[in-house]
């Protein structure tokens, strides 16, 4: 049944792929409105890129939050999903995979490129591209409580922004933090095993709380 | 022996019976009994403490008069923290137990903990500027402050954007509890992105002793804090129950007694 949630989102999702290319435009617009902001001074623009790749990939998997639940909220697959004899953390943790395939994969996939646009080394693309994918995950896990909270309210997409992103922070210091600390020359092994952390952490509890939340909304 | 006469059902209890108050309409008349004890609470450890404050407590031999502005900053940073999780408790009561009460008293509590919040991050520019020559530095205490503001603002957002005041209630505590069990994790990363930066050439450590009258200063204008904190909690607390209750028998004799 997971894996048939998770199927039937990405078949979705390749049916309307303008939706999920818009995301991953979004991301690499923002990264490259940045050298236009600050100037292209290389040095300066090394030293920020860990933090503008991940700004950047909290907004666009944020934006994305939105259509987790509304489409099925609307057409009423949600309301049979809940009655179902399935778990709903199952359930809920087969639809968050699917968000995070088609929303955090391609910015795993994308930020090398990016990165090299900002002059990183080689090592520090690595870790970019590992906290990355450690973190993205974490970032649809969370959203997906936010977006189950806010399901059908009016102006639910700002709200969201103000409900998850705060709880996004201890992400986004430790994503940035592993590839600065791997430049430093540190090692960014601390940063990856906490984030790691994280995402096992969010694997259990916030597919749960998910469930939770979307009863609330729903009852 | 307590007879719970209003409900009909009858048992026996030792003292007294405590639920009887997490009942909106005997709590409403409990609250404005308690109002004024805790208002003139509020305003004599205000006076007393301002005054040990500004006029007994000795000038700081480092920071001069400026410093004198722990006593209302300490308080306020302590008052922020400690009313964001008294609000996940009640609001994770109300959504465990589905008492209605602890619901509202979590919602009331929000807005004076955002203001808490505010008059801390407030202060702290204030005392800043003198002390460090910059009004904010991105330090692990400022930054976490400055996020646990943004949690009060969410939960108060949230709860704002839902019509139906039950599902607010729930729905504000979930995001209550998801960000009670957050604000560990957030504060030693923020701690941690602190020390790995190295950013604020300043250390917020106090200077090694404090003088007991300053300690004494501070701790009566902290329950002064307390006292105030609940003097308006109650009083908001009184509005939503007037205002969820409007249809009920009770707050109809309440408007007719007054007219």
């Amino acid at each position: 049944m997971f894996f048939r949630i998770t199927q039937r989102d990405l078949l979705l999702a390749m049916r309307r792929r303008s939706d999920v290319l818009t995301t991953l435009f979004f991301f690499v617009i923002v990264v490259s409105l940045f050298p236009l902001g600050v100037g292209p001074e290389m040095s300066m623009l090394r030293t920020m890129a860990p933090g503008v790749v991940w700004v950047a990939a909290l907004l666009a998997s944020m934006l994305s939050l939105g259509r987790m639940f509304s489409s099925d909220h609307v057409d009423g697959t949600l309301e049979q999903m809940l009655l179902s004899p399935q778990s709903l953390s199952l359930l809920v943790l087969g639809k968050a995979l699917a968000h995070w395939l088609v929303t955090g994969v391609p910015l795993v996939l994308m930020a090398p490129v990016l990165g090299i646009q900002y002059d990183l080394s080689a090592d520090s693309l690595l870790v970019l591209t590992a906290s990355l994918l450690l973190g993205t995950p974490v970032l649809s896990l969370i959203g997906a409580i936010g977006a189950a909270l806010t399901l059908g309210l009016r102006g639910g997409g700002v709200l969201v922004s103000l409900l998850v992103l705060p709880l996004y922070i201890p992400i986004l210091i430790f994503g940035a933090g592993a590839v600065e600390a791997s430049a430093a020359g540190l090692g960014a092994a601390a940063h990856l095993s906490l984030l790691g952390a994280f995402l096992l952490a969010a694997v259990v509890l916030a597919p749960w709380t998910t469930a939770v939340s979307l009863r609330i909304s729903m009852e | 022996m307590g007879r719970k006469t209003s409900q009909g059902t009858q048992y026996l209890d030792m003292a007294i019976n405590w639920f009887k108050y997490s009942s909106p309409a005997s709590f409403y008349f409990l609250a404005g009994k308690m109002i004024p004890l805790f208002s003139v609470a509020a305003v004599l450890f205000c006076v007393v403490g301002l005054y040990i404050g500004f006029f007994v407590a000795p000038t700081d031999f480092q920071q001069g008069e400026a410093y004198r502005i722990i006593f209302i900053h300490v308080p306020a940073a302590w008052m922020s923290m400690f009313l964001y999780v008294v609000m996940a408790v009640w609001a994770g009561i109300g959504l465990a137990f589905n008492t209605r009460l602890s619901s509202m008293v979590a919602t009331a509590i929000a807005p004076t903990g955002a203001m808490f919040t505010f008059l801390a991050l407030w202060t702290g520019a204030l005392w800043g500027k003198p002390m460090w020559g910059t009004w904010w530095v991105w330090d692990a205490r400022l930054t976490s402050e400055l996020i646990l503001l943004f949690l009060y603002i969410g939960f108060m957002s949230l709860q704002a954007a839902i019509d139906d005041p039950r599902r607010a209630d729930k729905a504000g505590a979930m995001i209550a509890l998801v960000g009670v069990v957050n604000a560990p994790i957030i504060y030693f990363s923020v701690k941690w992105w602190n020390t790995l930066h190295q950013g604020a050439t300043v250390s917020l450590t106090q200077s090694p002793k404090m003088a007991t009258t300053m300690l004494t200063g501070m701790l009566i204008m902290s329950i002064a804090c307390w006292m105030y904190a609940i003097a308006v909690i109650l009083i908001r607390t009184r509005a939503i129950i007037l205002e969820r209750e409007r249809h009920t028998s009770w707050v109809g004799e309440l408007q007719g007694a007054k007219s």
